[in-house]
Parts: structure tokens; sequence; C-alpha cells
């Protein structure tokens, strides 16, 4: 077997292939954040409630409803999309025009009732999903085992990441959500219904949040606390990255997963702080974050 | 006719030993009192707002417990110690988070605030998942006994009187002054040949300081500091009393801490796990629809600020 410093290869790549995983994850979320906070200007402390509501979707439809993974990969983002699109026309559109720090604490509060909700509905314990039959197993690549599922997360992860981008970057529908963003009474003027623009746009940056939720769901236990745990981490992983960036967003997600994975196994007790430590260095040479403007 | 006030207040404070109050609860709620006293001067005065003050409340927390339990200190050197911690704390946190603004100021000390937590969850001398338990209370200088709980309901109630006279200094002070001109409008402060980050760093050393001697007196009061001490809950609980008080207010943090501390207190005997559904819930209510705050509300319709 071959080793570095004493580790073997296997487990090296092991712990990467995870973080990768991970990085995926937090490639999406601050994905989302990063639409959400770019287009509407609103700080989205709730995107870890709507990750995990995502996972708990899924789970209840395959336990009451008998709903599979593959259509509740497209029922359970749509389901917690109209949750925020709820949320956007009821709270979060009272707060447009007052300090961002408002959106901040509303959906902070949101987040407080979410968490709360599940926990008194479903415990605070975790339930499994299971992974779907057509990706189970693993592949063998010689050097080591790919499990399939997580080759699925890592390429599923990277396609609507890039989908994501393409959409507000490269078609009409991105350019007048930007139009919005710049300035939205003239973009009114030009007969374009702002206000649905931004209900649309928190709705689709929270579904992205539930999506990763659902893929999440096979990996990890579903349980109340898995957005809070998240969360805080994706936030780092925002300030790192610059926040108006989206491919940063994107870059920076995936990176730092590898960093924490390959942190797992040089020095696992660190792998817990070592995004928080990275951010604090950042922000000691680039106070901007890494891909961000000033 | 403000002093008239006061000085009801302070006596109402002063006799509560000798009614049939819990004194341990009366004390618990002035240490979150003094907590978000301390936090409101960042927030409301420095226009700063900070995701994870429990850091500091917490790091004091355990500094307090730890040379009680270890190294068998007073309680005085013992809270000393702890203000010392969280002082130097705020400075490494506020220094790196004063490097941005706003909304990106609350993601970093948030997410510093999550570092301190793993730290005090691994380092061998905070007890790990049960934390420090047994912290003995001793005796203040090694003159005045503290089990009593009335003897150590007047410590804290003297704490509490000072922290609040200090923040009303530091307010009215030039320093409280230049604080508020850079909270109002930075560039201008900056324009006007300001060290705005030097008034910041301060600020924030001195909101952290006081933070700590909160969480310093309240492990002395239950005798333990745990993880919920360092918790992002408890960040989240001190920035609910302060909105609901009222930010930027002199009395609002207090009248919020006690409201928030009851609601704990009795309505988990009520609703059980609830309660975080409820704490929520007020979020959404006040950012909604009560932005002033309750002392804020009541001053506006004295017709002052």
């Amino acid at each position: 077997m071959t080793e570095i410093f004493g580790i073997p290869v296997a487990v090296i790549l092991g712990q990467l292939m995870l973080g990768l995983v991970n990085g995926a994850f937090y490639a999406m979320l601050s994905l989302g954040l990063a639409v959400i906070f770019g287009l509407m200007g609103v700080v989205n402390f709730a995107h870890g409630a709507f990750y995990a509501l995502g996972a708990f979707a899924a789970l209840i439809g395959m336990q009451r409803f008998g709903i599979a993974y593959w259509p509740a990969l497209v029922l359970a983002p749509l389901a917690v999309g109209l949750l925020g699109m709820l949320v956007e026309r009821l709270w979060l559109r009272r707060l447009y025009g007052l300090d961002p720090l408002y959106g901040l604490l509303l959906t902070f509060g949101v987040a407080l009732i979410s968490e709360g909700v599940l926990q008194q509905v479903f415990g605070a314990s975790g339930q499994s999903y299971p992974v779907p039959d057509l990706l189970q197993g693993a592949v063998n690549l010689g050097f080591m085992f790919l499990p399939r599922y997580r080759a699925w997360v890592i390429v599923a992860s990277l396609a609507v990441c890039f989908g994501t981008w393409f959409v507000i970057e490269r078609t009409r529908l991105g350019a007048s959500l930007r139009a919005a963003r710049e300035n939205g009474p003239l973009l009114q003027a030009f007969g374009v219904n702002v206000p649905l623009l931004l209900t649309l746009t928190y709705g689709g940056g929270v579904a992205l949040a539930g999506l990763a939720g659902v893929l999440a769901a096979p990996v990890i236990l579903v349980s109340p606390q898995m957005g809070s745990a998240l969360v805080t981490v994706v936030f780092a992983v925002v300030v790192i990255g610059g926040m108006g960036s989206i491919l940063g967003a994107i870059v920076s997600g995936l990176t730092l997963g590898l960093i924490e994975g390959l942190t797992k196994v040089i020095y696992p007790e660190a792998s817990n702080i070592v995004v928080f430590v990275i951010m604090a260095l950042v922000l000691l040479v680039r106070p901007a974050g890494l891909f961000g403007r000033e | 006719m403000r002093r008239v006030l006061y000085g009801v207040a302070g006596l109402c404070a002063a006799a509560i030993p000798l009614t049939s109050i819990y004194p341990v609860f009366v004390m618990t709620l002035l240490c979150f009192a003094i907590f978000a006293c301390a936090f409101n001067l960042l927030l409301g005065f420095g226009g700063m707002l900070s995701f994870g003050h429990a850091a500091f409340f917490g790091a004091a927390a355990y500094t307090t417990g730890w040379l009680v339990t270890e190294h068998h200190s007073g309680p005085g050197t013992a809270i000393a110690g702890g203000v010392l911690a969280a002082a130097a704390l705020g400075l490494g946190v506020g220094g790196l988070a004063i490097r941005r603004q706003g909304i990106y100021l609350a993601m970093v000390t948030l997410a510093l605030a999550q570092l301190v937590y793993f730290v005090c969850l691994e380092a061998p001398f905070t007890g790990g998942e049960n934390g420090l338990q047994g912290v003995a209370r001793g005796a203040l200088f090694g003159l005045l006994p503290l089990q009593s709980d009335v003897a150590m309901y007047y410590l804290v109630l003297g704490a509490f009187a000072a922290v609040l006279a200090a923040i009303m200094r530091i307010v009215h002070s030039p320093f409280g002054q230049v604080l508020e001109a850079i909270r109002e409008n930075e560039p201008r402060a900056i324009s006007l040949g300001y060290d705005v980050k030097r008034y910041k760093l301060l600020a924030f050393v001195l909101s952290a300081a006081l933070a700590g001697l909160g969480g310093a007196l309240k492990t002395l009061v239950l005798g333990f500091a745990t993880l919920s001490d360092v918790s992002q809950s408890t960040s989240g609980e001190v920035i609910l009393m302060t909105l609901l008080g009222g930010i930027g207010t002199f009395f609002g943090p207090v009248l919020g801490a006690g409201i928030v501390v009851t609601l704990q207190q009795y309505l988990s005997e009520l609703v059980g796990g609830w309660v975080t559904v409820v704490i929520g819930a007020v979020f959404v209510a006040c950012v909604l629809s009560f932005r002033r705050g309750i002392v804020g509300a009541v001053l506006r319709l004295g017709g002052r600020r």
C-alpha cells in the first residue's frame, strides 16, 4: 500500500472525496445565498433551515406518500421554493429599503421557527434516507472505491451551479434580475413586474437550498439541526469568497470542502474550525474576500 | 424627577431579598441584563451588529470557572480574569470584524464565535460536553463570603448598577459622541480626521469586557459554565433582548433581558419544546412591526427620542 506521510493514499483520497461532497453542498448553499444577496440585498439566515426543510420534505414524501427519490428531487425543492415565496410575500417584502440588518434578523427568526417546529414534530434524533437503487454500490477505480451516490452528488451539484450561473449571467431573465437590483423603478417603468421578480428570486434561491437538502439526505442523518450547523460554515465560505460573486461562491465552496477533507486526514481535531481560521486569514490579507470587490 | 425614578428603582431592586422572589432567578436576570447592555453599547451606540457576542460571555464564564476550580482563585480574581479574557478575545475578534461593515461584520462575528464554540468543545480545560461543574462562590477578597444568595445578590446588583453607570458615562463622553458620529456617517467622521478603526475597536473591546463581566458573574451565581454559554442561540437571545427592549436606549436591554429570561423560565413549563418557535415568532414580530422596541416606543410616545 502506498503511503504519504505515513497515511495510506486510499484514506487520503477517501477523505478528499468526502470533502469534495461537502464542498459541493457548500457551493450550492453559498450560491443560493449569493444569488439572494446579490439580487435582493438580503442576507438569508434561514438558508440552512430551507436546506433542512428540503431534506425533511423528501423524507416525509417517502414515508407518508411513497414518493421515491427521483420525483422528490423535483417536488421537494418546489415545495421549499413555494414556502420561501410565501415568506418573501408576507414578511420579507416589508423590509425592503430598510437597513439590511433587519432582513438578517427576520430570517434568523424564520430559521428558529422552522428548526423548532421540525424538532417538535420529528424529534431531535436523526433519521436516515435510503440511497436510490440506481446509485447503490461503488465503482472500483483501481486506486480507490468511488461510491456511486457521492459521485452523483458532485456531478449534479456542479451541473446545478453552472445552470444557475448561466441563467443569471447569460439569459434575458437573468438580465432583468440584475437590472432590478440596479434600478428597480426604471425596470418597472419598462413594464416588468419587479415585485414578482423578487419573489421568484427568493423562491429560486431557497429552492436551491432545498435541492441541496434532498441531495444530502441519503449521505447524512436527516435532523432538525442539520441546517443551523451548516449555515455558519457557509457564511464563512461566503465571507472568504466575496459575497457578490457567483463564480466565487462556487469555487470557494468546493475548495474549502477539499481543504476540510484534507484537514480530517492530517489533524482531525482542527477539521471543524479550519474554515473559520481560513476566513480570519483572508480577512487579514484581503478584507473584501478572494473574489470580492470593495 | 429622573433622580426620584432611579432612586425608587434602586430601592425596589435592593429590597428584593426581603420578598419571596427567588434570588437566583433575579441574579440570572441581572447577569443577562449586563450582557444585553454591553451588546447594546456596540449595536445601539456603535452601530455594529455582532452575531457572536456569546463568545465573550462564554469565554469569561469558562475562564472564571476554570480559575476557581483549577487554581482555587477567589471570586474577585476569577471575575477579573474572566473580564480580561473576554476583553482580549474582543480585541482579536473585533480587530478582524471591523475590517468589514454591516452585514459582513455580523457574518464574521458569527463565524468567529463558532470557532470559539468548537475550541470550548474540544479544549482540555473546558470539560467538553459537560462544561465546568461545581464552581464554588468562595469569599470576595477573602473577607465577604458569597455562599448566601443575599450576599451574592448585592454583589451582582452592584455590578449591574456599575455597568449601567459606566455605559451612560461612555456614551456621553467625547468618545461616545465620536462613536455615534461614526454610526451616523462613517465617511464624514473619517474626513473629519478621526481614526475610525480605533474608535470602533475600542467600542468592541469595551462591549466584550462588559459582556464578559455578565458571563463571569453568571458562572459564580449558578456554579457552572457550559457550552450553551458560548452557543449561537445565546448570541441570538442577546440580540432579541436588545431588539425587544429597544436598540440604542439605556434601559431597553434591561427590560428585554427581563422579558426573555422570564419567558424562558416560565414558558418552557407551559409549552415545553415550543419555546424556540415562540422566540423565533417574537423575533419576526419585533422586526416586522416593533423595530423601536418597548422602551423606544414609550420614549417616542413621551415625545422624546
